[in-house]
Parts: C-alpha cells; structure tokens; sequence
C-alpha cells in the first residue's frame, strides 16, 4: 500500500491535524504497522510541496499541533486518479520460492522437502491469522482475510508445482 | 498428559494393484481438531474410511476410544459408528420431508432413544447451532447454510466421540462457510468433541489445532506423527 495516498485519502475525507491524522491512519491502516509521528509530517510536508494539500492555517485540535490541513483540486484529481486505477498485481514468478524450486531442482537437492517446509510455515501462519480474526473489529478482520487470500494462493501455487517436480525437473535439466 | 482417542499405527489398504495406504501412523488427542488434507488419490478418504471403521485396514490397527475398530466384524463396527462417531458431508444428507428438528433427533431414534426425549435433544442442538427458530422448517425452506448447521446439529445429536467432518463448508460461498465453520467448532470445543476435518481448503484448515497431509498413501514429511 502506498502509505503517502493512504495519508491524502484520509485529508481528502476531511481537515484535519497531523496529531488527529496519525490516530486515524492507525485505527483504519495501521493493523500491521502504525505510522510514526515524524513519518505523518514528512509525507504532509511533501504533499504541501506538490500541492495535493494546503493548511487551514492555526487551529487548535486534540494534540499538540495547530495546522489543519486539507485537500487541493490538485490533489483531489491525483487521488481519485489513484483510486480508479487497477493495480497491477506483482509478478509472482519472481517470488524466492519460485527460484529455490528451480535452484533446488537443478543442484539436485530435495525441492519436495523445500515445499512441505514452505507449505508447513504458511498453513501454520494462516492459522495464526484466523486465531487473531476470532475477536477482531471488522476492519482488522478484512485485512487479515486479504492477506488469508494471498496466502492461500501461495498454497495453492506450491501444491500445482509439488505435482509437477518431475516434469519441471525435465524442463530445468534441458535448460541447464 | 496425553489421551489419545484415535491411535492409527502401521495401516496399510490396497484396492487391486493399487496401494492406498502405505504405512500410516497417526495419533489424534481427545478433543483436539485435526485437519486431514490432500490432493485428490492421495489415500485421504480411504485413510478416513479406515479411522472411521467404513473400511478395514489390508494391515495394521485402529483404536478409536479405547475401542480397536481392526478387531470388530462390519456389524459390530456399524454400532460404534452410529453410537460414538458423527458424520458430515459436503452434500444431500439431510432427508428433504423431514423438518430440522426430525432430522436431528433421527440418529437417537436409530439409537432407540424414546421419541419425547429425542426431540428435546433435538431442540437443544438446533439451539446451540443458533437454529432454534428453524426447527419446524423442512431443508428446502432454508439456506444452504442453515442447512449444513442442521447437518451438524444431527451429526452431534448423539454426543460422539469423533466428528468426522468431510468438507463441511465446501457447497458454501466465504461468509457463509465462515459462519458455520466458527458455529461447528465453537460447539464442538465446548463440548470437547475430537473433528478430524477433512479439506482441500487451506482456510477451512487453518481453524484447526494442526493438519497432517495425505501424499501418496502416507503422511506428508513434518506432519506426520503425533500431535504436538
């Protein structure tokens, strides 16, 4: 995620301070990884220098800090220009599993092995993930699922090839 | 301490020339959740058949609840089934005339449980499945969801001692299969019954305590053995 327009989409949702807008970037994103006060005004102070927001001047607020700042026509457009984009999903052949198969196939050491052990790691992640949705708020839930949905496709990915060894080890013999 | 209440060793099944189980080990703790996963002709089902007692093992024994399985005749391994082992399925096992609550109390009835005392079962397992308000509903007036909680209602009636429980959610879309999932073992943790939960679904398994996986007639490298 692109945690900058992540930022821009919260000020887009309203003015706001800095001290209010971390706690928000917390409570809907920060699941994983909340977002250090420093991080909040060095990414505000390089959405001002591209013009995506602009301060409301001096207010008080709930910190320490008096700026509001809100979204420009500017950054409005990038924004939204942001969000209707597709992302592009990420190159999975790239993956390290994919080279230590490969590797693993070609050095003759055990692919097999080197599969249940990524598999065993993953199935044991997955149920650690569902032990934490059990009473989790709705947002932490969803993102836990998210990423209980690209596990799950890791899985996937390694059961297909755990199937094929023999047939890709024929393949990588050729081009070695 | 331990206390196991499935303890597999040594299990060998050939169907022809064709060997399904090739030397399985298995021990499964009381009112533990076990995840039995595998591709489709890993010996999955014949493993499950052969622990449930649907199928003799070629080799080896099963001791299931102090009872070994291996050393009765079909018959006797019948009766224990119907007594101490519950069953669900992906698909069609509830009977469509019935209404919920006669679909639930049909195993006590097998079982020679007075009718009276078989519905307030009945009753009460539809109710611990969030069902008390379907039970006069027939299957084909409820959502597939309702319906495999029903199915699991029925399973429990009998207060098994293992619950095998054969892709239970697999008919059902993501929420709902989530919903009966979380229903089914929310009950079955708090009445300490053993599942043996047999998936393809990786998130179906991962609310399980461990999984072993099924590979060409045996378990699969890490997780084969003991629980943990």
């Amino acid at each position: 995620m692109d945690r900058s327009l992540a930022l821009l989409g919260l000020v887009g949702a309203g003015p706001t301070h800095g001290y209010d807008l971390k706690h928000r970037y917390d409570s809907v994103f920060g699941t994983a990884r909340v977002m250090a006060f420093g991080q909040i005004y060095s990414t505000l102070g390089r959405m001002i220098r591209d013009g995506h927001i602009e301060t409301l001047g001096q207010e008080p607020g709930a910190g320490p800090d008096r700026k509001r700042y809100q979204i420009t026509a500017t950054g409005r457009e990038h924004l939204q220009r942001w969000l209707r984009e597709p992302d592009v999903p990420s190159p999975q052949m790239q993956t390290n599993l994919f080279a230590k198969t490969v590797l693993a196939l070609m050095l003759d050491d055990d692919a097999d092995a080197l599969l249940d052990t990524q598999r065993t790691a993953l199935l044991g992640r997955m149920r650690q993930l569902t032990t934490d949705k059990a009473n989790a708020p709705l947002l932490e839930r969803l993102a836990i699922d998210h990423a209980l949905f690209h596990i799950e496709a890791d899985l996937r990915w390694i059961d297909m090839t755990s199937a094929r060894l023999t047939d890709m080890k024929n393949e990588v013999s050729f081009h070695a | 301490m331990p206390d196991p209440i499935i303890a597999a060793t040594g299990l060998h099944k050939s169907f022809g020339s064709t060997e399904a189980l090739r030397g399985v080990d298995l021990t499964v703790e009381r009112g533990e959740v076990l995840a039995v996963m595998g591709p489709s002709g890993s010996g999955k089902s014949t493993l499950i058949h052969c622990l449930a007692g649907v199928l003799a093992p070629d080799e080896g024994t099963v001791v299931m609840d102090g009872i070994d399985l291996t050393a009765l005749n079909a018959d006797a391994r019948a009766r224990v089934r119907l007594t101490r082992i519950g069953f669900v399925f992906q698909f069609g096992q509830l009977l469509p005339d019935l209404t919920a609550v006669d679909n639930v109390a049909l195993p006590l009835l097998m079982a020679s449980t007075a009718r009276r005392r078989a519905n307030v079962q009945a009753h009460e397992w539809l109710d611990r499945l969030g069902l008390a308000d379907q039970a006069a509903k027939v299957p084909g007036t409820m959502s597939g969801g309702q319906a495999q909680r029903v199915a699991i209602a029925r399973a429990l009636v009998t207060s098994p001692a293992v619950l095998f429980a054969d892709e239970p959610t697999g008919s059902l879309d993501s929420v709902s299969a989530e919903n009966v999932l979380t229903a089914m073992l929310d009950v079955v943790r708090d009445v300490g019954t053993t599942v043996m939960l047999i998936t393809h679904d990786a998130r179906t398994a991962a609310y399980a305590d461990r999984e072993v996986i099924v590979r060409d007639g045996r378990l699969s490298g890490a997780h084969a053995g003991v629980a943990l």
